[in-house]
């Protein structure tokens, strides 16, 4: 076992979501992902066992840990589901505009329902027109009185129609590009704010991903977090606080892959042998376990730069991001190679793992968007050092 | 209302190897947990205590170690833990053990409801929950699969039969063993670990439960065990595959030609 130097709370989390995972989530994975089902239940296991606490701050409900605490969560489920472990991770990513541009009483009014897991979050910047580009978002949020008009749509949006809470990026000013976007706090139910289409996916099936359609929603002045035209500055802070948790869903699902190949590999006899006596096994699997090693200890790493306080995280988490998920993709592959056949089989879960991994390589930034990140910051950082 | 639920901790395997010399249980290496029919029994106790807004107890005898399984009732969300430990009451049988924890109970005081698992999957003698009613004098419903109405003085509760139910009603202070059917045992809590951490484990010794010292442990055990084995390995038995009314046939002459039929 190797030693990460977690805290005795760390490992009470790593523990139970561990504890989860095997008893709850494993004998239900199937049969989630065959249906392309989201369940509450689970959700409402890992609500009861405080899980959602352990990103908030104590003063709203939490138990005050931060990204290093969601990490360990997210990675312990997603080496059983992927799907479930971002369910579980987009609640943070939804929540993350609050609790960073958040006022107090946005704070006390959103942030102890998600921590009692009562209420799940969403996230939505996404749009047709809106992927990589961010500043090509088109929803309008127009002032009218005391409120704010919002027409528009956003797609793709995971916990889409299960959660009650949405934070929203909305143009307040289209004629100032991404610095006219602003940042909203929607609820389920509010009137002009609808769901549309739910996506049949590759892989995560067992998470819902869905369309949010605004006409003429009316929400309030007192839910826009910060200041009109913070948006795009906020949807960033979020991703470089987030993207360690798609990195450790990253690595759970390597991990996850792995645990299953090796099982495999020692069972499977050709030639009169178990095959992981082959070196052309036993060198992959040797391959596949370090960079899983690696991918860990950097997304470690990067989590406990965000808790740090630390200002500038945006290229360790987007490092963190990137390396863990081409990581999680060459392993589940290489996981379904070492399962031959079987692997491709759905009986067997190893092409499971290989669809989740995927779409860690594309939300919350493609890998092509996280190296324009760590290039642009590592060249800032090289003119700044040529200058001292 | 207090309740107490009597725990035991127990080896983590349904395939308790045995020592073929000793004749005792072979533990080392075997992880030790809740005995499972006590989760029952812990989260029917829970679910009383929010419902009533009652206090908790969760109570073992054992070696120091079995601290560890009320710290994990604790963490399910018990108010306290007791655990009853003494080089005394070691080598204890069905007797000794329920007149120890029965004496136990008194040290506590006046309770409510008291719960069992229906039995511990190391043992399987289902002694222990009706031996303390029998002791403490209160009245008793085993294989309790659901309790329809409990109040401060009253509890009705359906006894799982073979193909049914009984349905009895009794005063309380009473003592009830669960089976497994009677709910999902729930998960601990990262908030309930934290506090489990924290608690400390009350621990009571012989002399601390005022009892007789001939009634505990070995010497209170009138069971002698005067041999524990492994039973042996049944055939496994022959399958017969193939369209169902060819099985049969086949099937009905295989057992004719064993003389089963005639």
């Amino acid at each position: 076992m190797i030693d990460y130097g977690f805290t005795e709370e760390q490992l009470m989390i790593q523990e139970l979501a561990r504890q989860i995972a095997e008893e709850r989530v494993r004998p239900v994975r199937a049969q989630l992902d065959e249906e392309g089902s989201h369940s509450a239940e689970i959700m409402q296991v890992l609500a009861e066992s405080d899980l959602f606490a352990v990103f908030i701050p104590e003063e709203y409900g939490g138990l005050g840990g931060g990204a290093l605490e969601l990490c360990i969560a997210t990675e312990e489920l997603s080496k059983v589901c992927g799907g479930v472990a971002v369910s579980y991770a987009a609640t943070a990513l939804g929540a993350y505009p609050i609790m960073l541009g958040g006022s107090d009483e946005q704070k006390k009014k959103y942030l102890p329902a998600i921590a009692s897991g009562e209420k799940l979050a969403a996230f939505g910047i996404t749009e047709p027109n809106a992927g990589s580009d961010a500043g090509g978002v088109e929803t309008t949020a127009e002032k009218d009185g005391d409120s704010y008009i919002l027409n528009g749509s956003k797609i793709f949006i995971t916990n889409g129609g299960v959660a009650d809470i949405y934070t929203v990026i909305a143009m307040t000013d289209r004629s100032r590009g991404a610095r006219g976007a602003s940042c909203f706090i929607l609820e389920k139910g509010m009137e002009g704010f609808e769901f549309g289409k739910e996506e049949d996916k590759m892989g995560i099936r067992a998470s819902a991903t869905r369309e949010l359609i605004f006409t003429d929603c009316r929400v309030p002045a007192e839910n826009l977090i910060s200041r009109e035209g913070m948006g795009f500055i906020l949807s960033m802070r979020t991703f470089d606080h987030s993207r360690p948790g798609i990195g450790a869903q990253a690595v759970g699902i390597a991990q996850g892959a792995l645990n299953e190949a090796v099982d495999y590999a020692s069972e499977r006899i050709q030639f009169g042998q178990p095959v992981s006596s082959f070196q052309a096994i036993r060198h992959l699997i040797a391959d596949m376990a370090t960079k899983v090693e690696a991918a860990r200890t950097l997304v470690y790493q990067a989590a406990r730069q965000v808790d740090s306080g630390a200002k500038n995280i945006s290229k360790l988490s987007a490092m963190s991001k990137l390396f863990a998920s081409e990581i999680a993709m060459e392993v589940t592959t290489n996981a379904v190679q070492i399962f031959g056949g079987y692997g491709y089989m759905r009986e067997y879960p190893a092409e499971k793992f290989m669809r989740d991994a995927k779409i860690t390589q594309i939300y919350e930034g493609t890998s092509q968007i996280q190296r324009e990140v760590i290039g642009l910051e590592v060249i800032k950082e090289a003119k700044f050092r040529d200058k001292k | 209302m207090k309740i107490v639920v009597c725990i035991k901790q127990v080896p983590d395997t349904t395939e308790v190897r045995i020592n073929p010399k000793t004749n005792t249980l072979i533990r080392e290496g075997v992880e030790s947990i809740i005995n499972p029919f006590d989760l029952n029994a812990l989260e029917e106790g829970l679910r009383i205590k929010e419902k009533m807004n009652g206090e908790l107890i969760a109570l073992s005898m054992g070696p120091p170690q079995a601290e560890s399984a009320l710290k994990e009732a604790i963490a399910l969300g018990c108010d306290s833990g007791i655990l009853l430990t003494d080089r005394a009451f070691a080598g204890a049988d069905t007797w000794a053990t329920s007149y120890t924890l029965s004496r136990g109970i008194r040290r506590i005081g006046e309770v409510d409801l008291i719960i069992c698992g229906k039995q511990a999957i190391d043992g399987d003698t289902a002694q222990v929950g009706p031996s303390i009613a029998e002791m403490l004098d209160i009245p008793c419903i085993t294989y309790v699969r659901k309790i329809e109405e409990i109040d401060k003085s009253n509890i009705k509760a359906q006894r799982m039969m073979e193909g049914g139910y009984h349905l009895l009603e009794s005063s309380l202070p009473a003592l009830i063993t669960v089976v497994k059917e009677i709910n999902e045992p729930r998960l601990p809590s990262l908030r309930g670990k934290m506090r489990a951490r924290k608690e400390e484990i009350i621990k009571y010794s012989a002399a601390d439960i005022v009892c007789e010292i001939d009634s505990i442990g070995q010497m209170g055990s009138p069971t002698v065990v005067e041999k524990i084995f492994a039973p042996p390995v049944r055939d496994k038995g022959t399958m017969i595959k193939g369209e169902p009314s060819e099985a049969a046939a086949k099937l009905v002459s295989e057992l004719k030609e064993k003389g089963v039929l005639l």
